[in-house]
């Protein structure tokens, strides 16, 4: 590995600028609603990137990023509740007597969230990552949605369709901001390292990368634990941010969302991702007015689902218009 | 005994369902190798479109439901030719965002348009008639259902076997370059295959909606994921393999809740169980040719 390469001047210059926002935004008066917007940003952060490892980076296609991050959420928030909590909110059926007074801090709790999604999306790679690229899309999603029905009929785990309540809630742009900027440094790190580059020559072309050694399979598995891994850790950072957990919050437009940053930061691109999750994620809960009533002289009443039209639009516009203002050839 | 009928017949219905719209699948990805994720909103757009072809114009049900049929297949060519047309030579990763795109797209739009809460469908009487043979009792649209799936499956199989532009179809899905240096008109004969496609989901979503009378915006998202499923279980871009694929499918859904009613709360989960576990036994499919890796 070139140090030259992780310590370029782009990404010093990203890192000093993005810890100096961290510690800046502090002073800042904000009130909750963009203290809100900011944390989720580095949520999304974290999340985004996550899938530019999988989806930008390794050249495959997931959709199953909301049901690791599912797992995440729920381990967390069942790891951090309080016993006394645990005995007011299971209200169908009580919890089992293992789990509850199965507590641990924070930090553990999200690295055990994010290890519980690894081993999951571990075990979904490797029947499927041996086939053809394109079943992973429906089966991470099958396996997405497995997770979710087995989250709505284990009261005894997750307390059903009710969801969670009464987690501990963590209000510290520290916290969502330094775990994204591990994540920026880790991704920096592996990409640059001759198993990042090798993820790229698998994207590029599999074949010629397995001629030269490269064990295609092996990397496209361990590229999916990692991603899986950052999802559990980001799902997790999601249920102490708002408090509560439900099945409802995790549907697939949570992955469209995050592919959406994706796309829009440019798979394989660290930093573009990074200002993606920002625009992005701001952009969304700013629109929020468009669900809104309006008065528009003949609609008087809310339009909702305005907002995700406007952003799939938004969506498929970039990704056909930059073909054409690329004109890349390539049938891969 | 007669239980195990009633299942029967209530499987064949819902797995003929999934077959008309699993072919729509199978065609599109044997052609392009895409998933087409739009196709269950396609599905979803027929049964609206015949709601409100129905209760804005006086015509009869029939003149309806075809009029609805063929306006969901102008907008199947109309998807092709806006979000995946203008993509064809792009990495495969780019149309399938596109997709998803679309789909989201189409949900969406269908949410501002026609209203996020369910829409009753006023199922027309002499499909709504139930009929006791037995001790069995079924819907007339539950012996409709399979008779049409089965009239369309012929045409198809006469279709894509007997004319030039099957023939053509054909060439395209066993080799798309080559094709194109024959002098086949690529753009048309994907036209063609959406048009076809899209017709059957509309059939589908027609039919559909007259067993289960309910329409929602996101009617199509489960059926058109699992039809993708059964595409997958038959071995993707073979026909054949979708139609059984889909019966596979919806009987196995039929049978395991009729059979083991505690376990209906993971209906929606079979699918993609026994999705993996094809995957893992036999990764082409029941009926698919094993494809070499070309260099």
């Amino acid at each position: 590995m070139r140090r030259s390469q992780v310590f370029s001047r782009k990404n010093i210059l990203g890192l000093l600028i993005f810890t100096a926002i961290l510690v800046l935004i502090n002073f800042l008066p904000l009130d909750n609603y963009y203290r809100k917007i900011i944390n989720l940003s580095y949520i999304y952060i974290t999340l985004a990137l996550s899938l530019n490892l999988i989806n930008g980076y390794t050249g495959l296609f997931s959709l199953g990023h909301y049901g690791f991050m599912a797992i995440g959420a729920y381990t967390t928030a069942i790891l951090t509740m309080p016993p006394e909590a645990k005995d007011a909110y299971y209200n169908i059926e009580p919890i089992y007597e293992w789990l509850k007074n199965f507590n641990m801090p924070l930090i553990p709790a999200l690295i055990v969230s994010g290890i519980l999604a690894a081993i999951l999306g571990f075990l979904i790679a490797l029947p499927v990552l041996r086939l053809n690229d394109d079943y992973l899309a429906i089966a991470s999603m099958g396996f997405a949605e497995i997770i979710l029905v087995l989250i709505r009929t284990q009261f005894r785990i997750t307390n059903g369709a009710l969801g969670l309540k009464g987690i501990p809630r963590v209000d510290s742009y520290y916290l969502y901001g330094g775990v994204a900027l591990v994540m920026i440094i880790f991704m920096l790190l592996l990409t640059n390292s001759t198993k990042g580059k090798s993820l790229v020559a698998i994207r590029e072309d599999e074949i010629a990368a397995r001629s030269v050694g490269i064990n295609a399979y092996l990397y496209k598995v361990i590229s999916f634990t990692i991603g899986s891994f950052w999802a559990g850790v980001g799902g997790g950072l999601m249920a102490v941010m708002v408090g509560t957990v439900n099945q409802m919050q995790f549907t697939f437009q949570l992955t469209f969302n995050i592919l959406l940053i994706v796309v829009l930061g440019g798979m394989g691109k660290i930093w573009g991702t990074v200002v993606a999750a920002v625009i992005v994620t701001s952009a969304l809960e700013l629109m929020r007015f468009l669900d809104e009533p309006m008065n528009f002289g003949i609609f008087q009443d809310g339009l909702p689902g305005l907002r995700m039209v406007v952003f799939s639009l938004l969506l498929m516009i970039v990704v056909i218009g930059r073909t054409k203002l690329k004109g890349r050839k390539s049938r891969a | 005994m007669a239980f195990f009928i009633q299942n029967l017949v209530n499987g064949i219905s819902l797995g003929s369902l999934y077959a008309l719209l699993a072919i729509g699948y199978t065609m599109v990805y044997g052609i392009l190798r895409l998933i087409n994720f739009a196709h269950g909103d396609i599905f979803m757009l027929g049964a609206y479109l015949s709601f409100y072809v129905m209760t804005l114009t006086s015509l009869p049900w029939w003149l309806a439901f075809l009029i609805a049929t063929i306006l969901t297949g102008i907008l199947g060519i109309v998807l092709e030719r806006t979000a995946y047309a203008p993509l064809r030579q792009e990495a495969r990763i780019n149309v399938l965002i596109s997709a998803i795109g679309a789909s989201f797209l189409l949900e969406n739009l269908a949410i501002l348009v026609f209203g996020g809460r369910p829409q009753p469908f006023p199922v027309p009487e002499v499909l709504d008639r139930s009929i006791k043979v037995g001790q069995v009792s079924f819907n007339i649209i539950q012996v409709v259902i399979p008779i049409v799936t089965a009239v369309l499956l012929l045409v198809l199989h006469f279709v894509v076997n007997k004319t030039k532009t099957g023939m053509a179809m054909r060439a395209l899905a066993t080799d798309y370059e080559a094709s194109d240096l024959m002098g086949i008109n690529i753009n048309l004969i994907i036209s063609v295959t959406f048009l076809i496609g899209s017709l059957l989901a509309a059939v589908g979503g027609i039919l559909y909606a007259c067993r289960y009378p309910q329409l929602l915006p996101l009617m199509g998202m489960m059926p058109g994921i699992k039809c993708f499923i059964a595409a997958v279980i038959g071995g993707i871009g073979n026909m054949t393999g979708a139609v059984v694929g889909g019966m596979i499918l919806g009987m196995a859904e039929i049978m395991i809740v009729g059979f083991l009613p505690s376990l209906n709360d993971y209906r929606d989960g079979f699918a993609f169980i026994i999705l993996i576990l094809i995957l893992i036994i036999k990764p082409t499919g029941l009926f698919g040719s094993t494809a070499k890796e070309k260099v």
